[in-house]
């Protein structure tokens, strides 16, 4: 058994926000990430963040990366990351167990917990949906960001939001060539700024359209795209055929939280937050002292609000430990006003109705 | 099917790995992942699925989905989008649940 101050599950953005956070107050932080590199999903996000300074706003996502793993690597042997690790199962006892390089199973004993498992990729029910070919946008993202290779040529994306339009205007940057977005819902859903850039390189945003059918047999060969009404239902005529070998598929992300709930962490479905998330306070603690949860795991917002979750989560964890910073008081209050400030406006309106929903 | 040219990113690719793919040899660099590699040269469909033997490829590309399961040194179920290639690795598509040896 492995005996840890603080445990972190995952090294996205949460996580080595909470990690960073926690070690500057003292605590000593395992984290467990389950990829062969640190980072989660920062590290093939190619765009510019938005928010402000603290968020590390104007900075590539990919950047961000690298800046938080120099702040990591500067607190020295007080953070351990161990790599090719996923933790498995969490248990009422506060153990977790773990398989490392999908072969050597441990069992970690915690003081405290930071849940920053993130989220998956949702998927969309249509005939022949899961012909090769068709990817998740994320999973394009990876594939053209991070290993530098092409998924195809012509590309039909599903999913005008942020993740959708972005990813479009990242596979022309590759050079690769996107024939059209859709989205079912009768409005654009990604920031203006993102979906006029496709708009000025040509690219057809299709509102009130989406997949009838995916057409080929070995790999997607081609794509049936119709109209949909005011209730969501296709209407019989307007069926476009695109002949694409790939498609993309964007319509949303769920949290990715099952350890919290087998540790018996109060779960509630809220639809405003994508999915099944858990009752938490304002710090990010769950009804289980001493078992807190940040980022996309406690339900999908951006990559600016999971790295200031994972700071208050860090922050406020290292403090019931008794790692309690002189400017302790100062700087929850100052995460919580950036969290404030980035779930504020019109967009945020569904984050906020959700959160409301979540608090203990 | 590899990225050359990019305004924002530059690759720079280890050096080459050679595997085979259902008994082909194959060359792809260090540091990516065989799904990657296969992809470059153009293999998508990476296993048949348990009742209809339907082609699949992969799905999340970060270990999530198992749409991209195959059979890496003669063991099945390895989630080839995060596995890394090594030197002399046998990969092969996946039929069904595959063989536990």
């Amino acid at each position: 058994m492995k005996e840890v101050e603080l445990l972190i599950i995952g090294s996205g953005p949460a996580g080595l926000c909470a990690a960073i956070s926690a070690a500057s107050s003292g605590a000593r932080v395992l984290i467990l990430e389950r990829s062969f590199r640190p980072g989660g999903q920062l590290i093939k996000q190619t765009h510019m963040f938005f928010g402000s300074e603290a968020q590390y706003a104007s900075h590539r996502g990919v950047d961000i990366a690298d800046i938080l793993l120099d702040k990591v690597r500067a607190l020295g042997d007080r953070i351990e990351i161990m790599l090719n690790t996923t933790a498995v199962a969490f248990y009422e006892d506060n153990v977790v167990t773990a398989l490392k390089d999908e072969k050597e199973y441990f069992k970690i004993k915690a003081k405290s917990i930071v849940c920053a498992t993130g989220a998956f990729e949702k998927s969309l029910a249509f005939p022949n949906n899961d012909l090769p070919g068709i990817y998740g946008a994320g999973a394009v993202q990876t594939l053209m960001n991070v290993y530098g290779v092409k998924p195809g040529d012509r590309v039909l994306m599903v999913g005008a939001g942020n993740i959708g339009v972005i990813v479009s205007y990242q596979l022309m940057q590759a050079g690769i060539q996107v024939v059209a977005v859709l989205d079912a819902a009768p409005r654009i859903g990604a920031y203006l700024v993102h979906a006029s850039k496709l708009a000025r390189m040509g690219v057809p945003i299709l509102t009130s359209h989406t997949v009838k059918e995916a057409i080929g047999t070995d790999c997607i060969e081609a794509a049936v795209v119709c109209e949909v009404d005011e209730k969501f239902q296709p209407i019989p005529g307007t069926e476009t055929r695109y002949d694409v070998d790939v498609l993309c598929i964007s319509v949303g992300l769920s949290p990715l939280n099952e350890l919290l709930a087998m540790r018996g962490v109060e779960m509630k479905y809220v639809p405003q937050l994508s999915g099944s998330v858990p009752m938490r306070t304002e710090t990010c603690e769950t009804c289980i002292p001493g078992v807190f949860v940040a980022g996309d795991a406690s339900g999908i917002e951006e990559a600016s609000s999971a790295m200031v979750e994972g700071y208050l989560a860090g922050l406020c964890a290292a403090a019931k430990l008794g790692h309690v910073p002189e400017d302790f008081e100062a700087r929850k209050q100052d995460y919580l006003k950036q969290l404030e400030d980035l779930r504020s406006g019109p967009v945020g309106d569904r984050i906020r109705a959700g959160m409301k929903l979540t608090q203990l | 099917m590899r990225i050359t040219q990019h305004p924002i990113l530059t690759f720079n690719r280890g050096k080459e790995i050679h595997f085979t793919f259902n008994g082909q040899p194959m060359t792809g660099y260090e540091g990516e992942t065989i799904a990657a590699a296969l992809h470059a040269a153009g293999v998508k469909v990476l296993a048949k699925s348990l009742e209809k033997h339907r082609p699949r490829g992969f799905y999340c590309a970060i270990g999530n989905c198992a749409s991209c399961q195959m059979v890496v040194d003669g063991e099945p179920n390895v989630r080839t989008c995060i596995t890394l290639l090594r030197e002399g690795m046998t990969v092969e598509t996946q039929e069904g649940k595959g063989k536990i040896k």
